[in-house]
């Protein structure tokens, strides 16, 4: 029996709005919120409730014989939440029929794998506990911010309780072996690796509407016929995509919900495959061989590496800026700078920051908001330096706060009076703060 | 006494210093009693002359039949100018160069043997080929109007100025503002250093607005040094009240560059002692403000250097935020590695900003209540900066005399410089 695997990734960042100079240690607000809602909006309507609707019709249709994977960050739920929560509630009928898995990942969908174990290991917690709550089910399976994986990635993810990777099959590590089998970490061989077949999920990603391309207009009938005739040791297709794909990234004027829909009948009648879940795959099949991947890979550009976020001096900066303020905000107790903490991580913001796009041949899959990678630098260096300055006035606020504690119970107390105390102290000092 | 001048632009449709400067010098010039024709190539109606008249040359029409004009007909050649070398482009412009490189300068159908041209009157592409056709409208110009002498400002008008003296045989003064020396350094332009040389040579005096520029055309240009005289540019007084509720919420002093980013400015040299402050004192954050071609290899250094959370981009910033800009700065920077003149050092002690300005600079010469670097020397520069933002008895003087120091440096004085040679020629 061979496997199909869909696995479709759900997620918006919160974009930033114009933050100039003159605002730090002004404005606190960052995010653009009518260009957040508006995306949100737009997508809704084009994208996620018609794209559901299909894959709950499909599901009722062929069963068992279905199933789907999704990823959404923690970034695009608070956003549904926000803006449009009847795709939540799509989301959840999908999860009520048993037969749609959702995968973990980091909630900001951040680049903290790239940085920092603890930071990481805090993302992939509070995305379970939220993924827990809206679908009642726990993650079964792992996939990390734009697929990037490596041999010490595939670690952490094990010691979060996942055995579980997907990530994507590059020519480089994957040399004349097949992505169409599982295959295992070999830092922790219990740990299995599911590789996107590149080229199939491209095919529907990128070249559906290019009518230049020699199998333009394709049909579901023909995709099901490149599947049955491939070599017949396989065992699965990966076919993992941004789920934009259907009615954004391909609009619905080039067919491709007609060819969603029809995609599982032809596949069901004409050959041997299901559709199958991650978690299905990795219990089902035999690891083939273990896998080396010493650098980080990832599902973007032709290198299939982190060149896209981290690549050039301006990104490099923006993220060591960030991340030198971790351990700072680790003693932040503040709702307001944690949640800004996790929205400034996003990828999303590095990714308007590259300058691989002055090269030509490059397919650009997501569009900047910004006009050239030196504004989308500067926006968000203003942002995080009037972050910097909040978070390390909170912190000094803290620590002349707990000073201010231990002199007036000069009788050390229990744990719990001094934490209360600690918190109406806390209201008091920013309203002297704000007077002076 | 009557002149008729010619400029490229005049307020409120400026792009640089140089339209700044024509109307501070005009205004001075009717103070003293002379009287002006001041040609642009496209008035936009809302211009403020007062008692200066204003010519616009798209209004000019020509016989295009009369033998004079048979040299321009004939040899109108289109030359672009590369878009690089422009000289006051800015943020604003550009929208306006686009324009004007779409539409191009086109030919307005008047009476059969009449023709008027279209200026942009910016800084386009087709900046060449209108410099040639400003020319030879100057020549109509010059015929319908009587006047004693002809005074052209900067490159772009040499040309007029000269035809203007070919048809009237008056007296030519061109003024010196910014050489393409100055701009551009060993790379010019030669087509604009040409035009310079040549405007230069067949005036009968030249004008330079310090005693930089002027060394800059005797050694570069080669003019003879009896005819080159230096008259420094006075500065306008402002005439908004100084807005001191300027909004601070930053704890840090703030140092800042404020200009385009271009070679001339030497903004690299900014960054380099920023770097070095920054290492010694990490409470001190940095602007660059404004945009030019060398932005983008500024922010990298500044990535590369790591100093991104203490040094500050803004872009092009219009009236009200360089008001903001220098309402909250503790120092002011000008590192440039060779300006004519330098208006923007007044404005920011106006503003009761110390500022440190580069020895490559023709505002140098006037100023006392300034730090003076040569803008290679960034530990000096550092050094300047590091004592500005520390010891404090050294802004507070600055700040006491500097005011006083720029309310004195008034047009009026220069006025009565270029009225004096003016009254040379006439006697």
């Amino acid at each position: 029996m061979k496997s199909i695997c869909f696995y479709f990734q759900v997620h918006q960042p919160f974009r930033l709005k114009t933050y100039r100079f003159f605002e730090i240690g002004n404005d606190h607000n960052y995010f653009d919120e009518y260009a957040n809602r508006y995306m949100i909006r737009q997508l809704a309507e084009k994208c996620y409730l018609p794209a559901n609707q299909i894959l709950l019709d499909l599901i009722k249709k062929h069963k068992k014989d279905f199933r789907v994977a999704f990823s959404i960050s923690g970034m695009a739920i608070e956003q549904f939440e926000m803006y449009a929560p009847e795709v939540l509630d799509s989301f959840k009928k999908l999860a009520k029929t048993g037969q749609v898995e959702f995968l973990a990942e980091t909630y900001n969908h951040g680049l903290s794998s790239l940085k920092s174990k603890k930071e990481f290991s805090r993302q992939v917690k509070m995305h379970e506990t939220k993924i827990q709550s809206l679908f009642g089910v726990k993650p079964g399976a792992f996939r990390n911010t734009e697929l990037i994986y490596n041999d010490d990635i595939s670690k952490l993810v094990f010691g979060l309780g996942y055995n579980t990777i997907l990530t994507e099959g590059p020519k480089h590590i994957l040399g004349w072996k097949s992505p169409n089998l599982l295959y295992c970490s070999a830092a922790n061989p219990k740990v299995k690796l599911l590789m996107k077949n590149f080229q199939m999920s491209d095919d529907i990603a990128f070249k559906f509407s290019v009518k230049e391309w020699s199998e333009w207009p394709l049909t579901a009938e023909k995709y099901a016929g490149w599947l049955k005739a491939l070599d017949p040791k396989t065992e699965v297709v990966n076919l993992f995509m941004d789920y934009e794909t259907f009615g954004q990234n391909q609009s619905q004027k080039s067919g491709i919900f007609d060819f969603l829909l029809n995609l599982p009948k032809e596949v069901l009648k004409n050959s041997d495959f299901t559709f199958q879940t991650p978690s299905q795959v990795s219990r089902n099949l035999q690891p083939a061989s273990p896998l080396h991947v010493p650098y980080p890979i990832s599902w973007a550009d032709e290198e299939r590496d982190i060149t896209a976020w981290l690549g050039n001096e301006m990104q490099n900066e923006a993220f060591n800026k960030l991340f030198d303020l971790e351990p700072l905000v680790a003693k932040c107790n503040d709702d307001k700078i944690l949640n800004d903490w996790n929205r400034l991580q996003t990828s999303d913001h590095f990714y308007y920051m590259s300058t691989k796009w002055f090269s030509e041949g490059v397919v650009k899959t997501r569009i900047s908001p910004y006009n050239s990678p030196y504004d989308a630098f500067i926006n968000y260096m203003n942002v995080l330096v009037d972050f910097e300055i909040r978070v390390k006035k909170y912190c000094s606020q803290k620590k002349s706060r707990s000073s201010a504690n231990r002199a007036e119970n000069a009788k050390p107390g229990s744990g719990t009076i001094a934490e209360t105390s600690t918190k109406t102290a806390g209201k008091k000092t920013p309203a002297k703060g704000k007077k002076s | 006494m009557k002149v008729l001048m010619f400029g490229w632009e005049f307020p409120p449709h400026i792009s640089g210093g140089l339209g700044t400067a024509c109307y501070g010098l005009t205004k001075a010039l009717l103070k003293c009693g002379v009287e002006l024709i001041f040609v642009v190539p496209k008035a936009y109606g809302d211009e403020k002359p007062g008692s200066i008249k204003l010519v616009n040359a798209s209004d000019v029409a020509i016989n295009v039949q009369d033998e004079i004009f048979k040299e321009y007909v004939d040899h109108i050649s289109f030359v672009e100018v590369d878009s690089t070398l422009v000289p006051y482009a800015d943020d604003e412009q550009y929208y306006h160069i686009m324009e004007s490189i779409e539409k191009g300068v086109t030919f307005e159908k008047g009476p059969v043997t009449s023709q008027k041209f279209n200026f942009s009157g910016g800084y386009g592409k087709n900046l060449m080929e209108e410099v040639k056709r400003y020319a030879m409208l100057a020549l109509e110009v010059a015929r319908q109007h009587d006047f004693d002498l002809i005074h052209a400002h900067d490159w772009l008008t040499y040309m007029a100025g000269k035809e203007a003296k070919r048809i009237s045989g008056k007296p030519l003064i061109v003024h010196m503002h910014a050489t393409e020396y100055d701009r551009s350094g060993e790379n010019m332009n030669t087509l604009v250093f040409d035009i310079e040389k040549a405007g230069m040579e067949a005036a009968d005096v030249v004008i330079a607005v310090s005693n930089m520029t002027r060394n800059t055309v005797i050694q570069r240009h080669g003019i003879d040094p009896g005819k080159v005289i230096t008259v420094h540019n006075g500065v306008e007084p402002s005439e908004k009240e100084l807005d001191t509720d300027i909004p601070r919420h930053l704890d840090e002093k703030i140092v800042t560059f404020l200009g385009r980013i271009t070679y001339q400015k030497g903004p690299e040299y900014f960054i380099e002692a920023a770097y070095k402050v920054l290492q010694r004192d990490e409470n001190i954050r940095f602007v660059m403000a404004g945009s030019g071609d060398m932005l983008p290899k500024m922010i990298r250094r500044v990535a590369r250097l790591g100093i991104a959370n203490k040094f500050h981009f803004t872009g092009f910033l219009k009236g009200d935020d360089v008001d903001k800009m220098f309402g909250m700065s503790d120092v002011y920077v000008m590192p440039s590695v060779s300006e004519p003149f330098g208006i923007s050092p007044l404005e920011a002690m106006r503003s009761n900003v110390p500022v440190i300005i580069s020895k490559q600079s023709g505002v140098a010469e006037v100023l006392q209540h300034a730090i003076k670097v040569d803008f290679w020397d960034i530990d000096a520069m550092a050094d300047a900066i590091y004592a500005l933002t520390h010891y404090q008895g050294l802004p507070s003087i600055f700040k006491k005399h500097g005011k006083e120091e720029v309310d004195n440096i008034k047009w009026d004085q220069a006025g009565v410089k270029v009225k004096e040679i003016y009254e040379k020629f006439l006697s």
